[in-house]
């Protein structure tokens, strides 16, 4: 039993691998994927399904464990890191909204966070809707899921209309975990250039969204 | 309702929404966000990008790993929503996660001229964070910055640099500034301040405090 399995008390014991891996037959840019994958954690969610579950594993596990290992996280504790993640999506799935956040984007937040406290040995500072000091959006902050989906899909084709130049930087920002001033270094470019390229790339997006947003 | 005027900038909105920003500018920002619906979502569109870059990763070797566990059916941990008592804080959670308690709780040390001040512990520690309370319509000491300071709110008011600045704005000054803010008359101004370099201050006395406070 691995430590974290005692803390949260599951059962570990290795399960066969059963279930073919999904992530080769699935087309994951599309919009039904999201959607897919949306009912299985909401199935893990209202039903604790197992098998809604391993799906979910067989999907993400594989990127998850390149995102920790691009981030510099020890081939040794990848597995463990890997595993933790899935502990935290299976305890906090019933906080999943499907209408402000496709499950890519809540799963890469949890993932995020587990990196930052292993590195710092410390809770990533995140704002918690259920604090009486939090201030809630009077125009509410949901939206339709389909409108998230689509939100996403827009992102992803703006991402593709980026220069180089702009796409090396966010990229190697959220999926690399490079602070700015590293990114910096690497690429042998000032720190302001690297700050003016994340803030240029991330105002496209922005445009395109807005231009969606007239047009829905 | 609080309207906020003074945001976080995108500089700050995406390095923490990419996960690469310092511990304690990264605690700044969460305050601010428990504050402003207008952020969170700005966040949350970045978020997105993280999503994408998770989902779009290519060369995805076949494995072997196993879930590993099975979870036990019953561990989902309802969070029971505790309408307990209804208190206000005037710390949002990020930051009393790591004070302990609201501004009433806390051992505040003076730090000369009534302005007195609550360090904060990060385990990261290339930036400081540390809350101050400022008297109201009392001048914090001119000074420059050798880095970057954020500034938030959390009641009263200052001024500085031509603009007011209230609960959920931030006030960012960088090398090249010098300045030298001052509290509203209508209450104590409680602030956090989050720096990556000593102050320095222009004359002597506040110099002085600072050694002796290691501000």
């Amino acid at each position: 039993m691995t430590k974290l399995a005692k803390v949260i008390g599951i059962n570990t014991y290795q399960i066969s691998n059963k279930s073919p891996d999904m992530s080769s037959r699935i087309d994951h840019s599309s919009v039904k994927t999201s959607q897919l994958m949306s009912e299985h954690l909401i199935s893990v969610s209202t039903n604790e399904d197992q098998q809604s579950f391993s799906e979910l594993f067989n999907y993400f596990a594989p990127r998850i464990r390149i995102y920790f290992l691009r981030n510099g996280v020890d081939a040794t504790k990848v597995e463990d890191l890997i595993q933790e993640t899935f502990a935290t999506i299976w305890v906090k799935a019933y906080q999943y909204d499907r209408q402000r956040s496709t499950v890519s984007t809540w799963i890469f937040t949890i993932a995020r966070n587990l990196r930052i406290d292993a590195f710092r040995r410390e809770k990533y500072p995140e704002y918690d809707p259920l604090d009486p000091a939090f201030q809630p959006s009077q125009l509410g902050d949901g939206e339709q899921e389909m409108e998230v989906v689509e939100r996403e899909k827009a992102i992803r084709t703006a991402l593709t209309e980026l220069s180089q130049d702009q796409y090396d930087i966010l990229q190697l920002s959220y999926f690399e975990g490079h602070s700015y001033s590293e990114i910096a270094v690497r690429l042998g470019i000032p720190l302001g250039t690297v700050k003016s390229r994340a803030r240029l790339a991330f105002g496209k997006l922005r445009s395109v969204l807005g231009k969606q947003r007239e047009e829905l | 309702m609080i309207s906020i005027r003074h945001h976080i900038g995108d500089d700050l909105m995406l390095a923490y929404a990419a996960g690469t920003l310092d511990e304690a500018t990264s605690i700044l920002v969460a305050t601010h966000l428990a504050l402003c619906p207008i952020c969170r979502k700005e966040t949350e569109i970045a978020e997105t990008l993280g999503g994408i870059f998770l989902e779009d990763t290519s060369n995805l070797q076949t494995t072997n790993t196993d879930i590993g566990f099975v979870p036990k059916s019953t561990p989902i941990a309802q969070e029971t929503v505790a309408p307990t008592v209804m208190r206000t804080f005037v710390l949002p959670k990020p930051l009393r996660r790591y004070t302990g308690g609201d501004v009433q709780e806390l051992a505040w040390k003076s730090i000369g001229g009534k302005i007195r001040q609550f360090p904060i512990e990060t385990k990261d520690k290339s930036t400081t964070a540390r809350l101050l309370s400022i008297p109201a319509s009392k001048g914090v000491p001119d000074h420059g910055h050798r880095g970057f300071e954020a500034t938030l709110v959390l009641s009263g008011s200052f001024y500085d640099r031509d603009s007011w600045y209230r609960r959920g704005d931030i006030s960012i000054a960088d090398p090249t500034v010098i300045h030298h803010p001052a509290a509203g008359p209508e209450e104590d101004c409680i602030c956090l301040v989050v720096t990556n370099a000593r102050l320095k201050f222009m004359s002597i006395l506040p110099r002085l405090f600072q050694w002796l406070n290691g501000i």
